[in-house]
């Protein structure tokens, strides 16, 4: 029998769990209620009591460990082949999870192997209050428009949403979640292997940053990004940079942020000699406050911001950083 | 090295433009490309044929006028060309997207290496490589920005994830989708385009393919689009008036406001 569960799939990154997964449990209590199931934190291998005690702050009614006999694997077709088998043991209603580059790998492949419907990377998600379907609203053609998706009549529904859509919040009253723990050994022919992995170091991931101070070619020169990393680190956020300057080898593309880069939405954007092409734009349009530096009074990227400084960055961004430094003083 | 190359004719989603009345995506006019990031898929797959030799197969599902982007992949001396185009197609989301290409290269294959862009500019999905490889039982990485090494049983590929970087390995035949790649795609030679002239672009119909039609199309599709609509219109912006050090100043005061600096 159906459920009407929402699983949240609990990303694990080092010995944490990913900001997206609480946020998608944020977002996830309140799917819970409208729809009268329980709320499901699904994690691969086993939750660690921090870990525990992180997921029911943010509302997990239960939490499901998925262990494989072989140790936790690293293989995106083992893990999709244990969450379908988890899926088919418990049948959830809706299952979310964080379209990182991990989310965005596994999440198709289980959806195409239990064959359901699968919308990625949602900006908004509620419940259709009378056929109680999960209705999922994502940009499309380069964002320009909107559309709402539903999968009515195949279980589970699936979608991914990216960082810093929805905002973390914990829940009024922690109780303590079920716990759950199922080993499955998945039968599989050939899979990839993992040679080596790089991690960069701590706050690398321009994805998470609350704050990005991005420049693009408007910078002039590459020393220009020495003076965006010191306003960078004054506000505690990161650099990143627009196409244009990464491909003139200004910045690494480990920033880019636009539709070849990376897609943020962070608290506050500050785009710094960026014209504004609508394939940046898509890429930080979201951010919840936009701030454009640009000596262009008809950069289009103006059109997408809060506010607005026509005028050379070389004296504001030093204004900038000579202001706030009083601020810290005080 | 077989190697199959999928790709999609995409509007140029830089010129589309809203009817502002209908609110409506006017397509008309805009021209159609082919996806940037099949672009970097087939010079991937360009260089690896320079590199150890083999076929490159080009495969599309869309209306007869995709036609358009395989015979641009052919001037660039690409081997065999597809193009899955039937009304049971029409309406496909990215789960009956990915059955009928997977049966499809059922059809045409076997190949060792299927070469997917991540992801094509208008739906902006990332999900029909990695479907693909589901439906054919066939190991997938995705996200890689560059092949590494490539020996006659095996690949080894750089991949970007959101904290870094990762080296993959795999055995024939595996499915990549590729990020878009700082080498551009090459330009064909006059001679080449020339030659190209004598390939033909093979039609594959659901029949052709032994797809269930029940499978394919919107038929096929779970999901539904329920309602299309224009994003929000930003509220203008609000401009810093007066000298640099007086703009600087309106902006950190908003910081205070805000709570990002003290």
């Amino acid at each position: 029998m159906n459920s009407s569960n929402i699983w949240i799939l609990a990303e694990k990154r080092n010995d944490t769990v990913h900001p997206v997964s609480f946020e998608l449990l944020s977002k996830g209590r309140e799917l819970a209620h409208r729809l009268g199931g329980k709320l499901v934190a699904v994690i691969f291998g086993k939750s660690g009591g921090d870990t525990r005690r992180l997921l029911e702050a943010y509302g997990a009614q239960q939490i499901l460990e998925l262990q494989m006999n072989r140790g936790l694997s690293v293989h995106p077709e083992v893990l999709a082949e244990a969450f379908c088998t988890a899926v088919r043991d418990f049948h959830p209603s809706i299952v979310l999870a964080g379209a990182t580059a991990f989310g965005r790998t596994l999440m198709p492949l289980i959806a195409v192997r239990l064959k359901t419907g699968l919308t990625a990377d949602c900006t908004e998600l509620s419940i259709d209050p009378e056929r109680m379907l999960l209705l999922q609203t994502r940009p499309a053609f380069g964002g320009n428009i909107l559309a709402t998706i539903e999968c009515p009549n195949s279980k589970p529904q699936m979608a991914t949403v990216r960082p810093h859509v929805f905002r973390m919040k914990k829940a009024a009253r922690t109780r303590k979640a079920e716990l759950i723990a199922r080993v499955y050994s998945p039968v599989l022919g050939r899979v990839t292997e993992l040679v080596e992995s790089f991690i960069e170091q701590e706050k690398m991931d321009i994805t998470e940053a609350d704050i990005i101070v991005s420049g693009g070619r408007g910078l002039g020169k590459p020393e220009g990004f020495a003076l965006l990393n010191r306003l960078a680190e004054k506000l505690g956020g990161m650099t990143g940079a627009s196409r244009g300057a990464v491909d003139l080898g200004w910045y690494s593309s480990a920033f880019q942020v636009g539709q070849t880069g990376h897609t943020v939405s962070p608290k506050l954007y500050i785009a710094c000699g960026i014209s504004g092409a609508v394939q940046h734009v898509v890429g930080m349009k979201s951010a919840e406050t936009i701030i454009a530096i640009n000596e262009d009074p008809d950069a289009p990227i103006f059109q997408v911001s809060d506010y607005g400084i026509v005028g050379d960055l070389y004296e504001v961004i030093p204004a900038l950083i000579e202001e706030i430094g009083d601020g810290e003083k005080r | 090295m077989n190697i199959l190359v999928c790709m999609k004719q995409v509007p140029d989603t830089q010129k589309i433009k809203i009817d502002p009345v209908k609110n409506t995506l006017v397509r008309k006019g805009v021209p159609s490309i082919t996806n940037p990031f099949d672009e970097s898929g087939l010079e991937c797959a360009l260089e690896i044929r320079e590199a150890v030799g083999g076929k490159i197969t080009v495969l599309t599902m869309g209306i007869p006028d995709s036609e358009c982007i395989l015979r641009d992949a052919l001037t660039l001396g690409v081997d065999r060309a597809f193009l899955l185009t039937d009304r049971a197609f029409a309406g496909a989301d990215t789960l009956a997207t990915s059955y009928t290409l997977g049966m499809a290269i059922r059809t045409i294959g076997p190949f060792d290496l299927l070469v997917f862009g991540k992801q094509a500019v208008d739906g902006d999905t990332a999900q029909v490589g990695p479907g693909v490889a589901s439906i054919l039982e066939c190991p997938v990485i995705t996200f890689v920005t560059g092949v590494r090494t490539i020996l006659s049983d095996r690949i080894v590929v750089e991949r970007m994830i959101d904290s870094g970087r990762e080296v993959v390995s795999s055995g024939f035949p595996v499915a990549i989708t590729v990020v878009k790649a700082k080498k551009r795609l090459r330009m064909p030679r006059f001679t080449a385009i020339i030659e190209s002239f004598d390939t033909r672009v093979v039609r594959l119909g659901a029949d052709d393919i032994r797809a269930d039609s029940e499978r394919c199309g919107l038929k096929g599709s779970p999901t539904r689009v329920k309602k299309v609509f224009s994003p929000k219109k930003h509220t203008s912006v609000q401009y810093m008036e007066g000298s640099a050090a007086e703009q600087a100043k309106s902006i950190v005061s908003l910081f205070r406001e805000k709570g990002i600096v003290s």
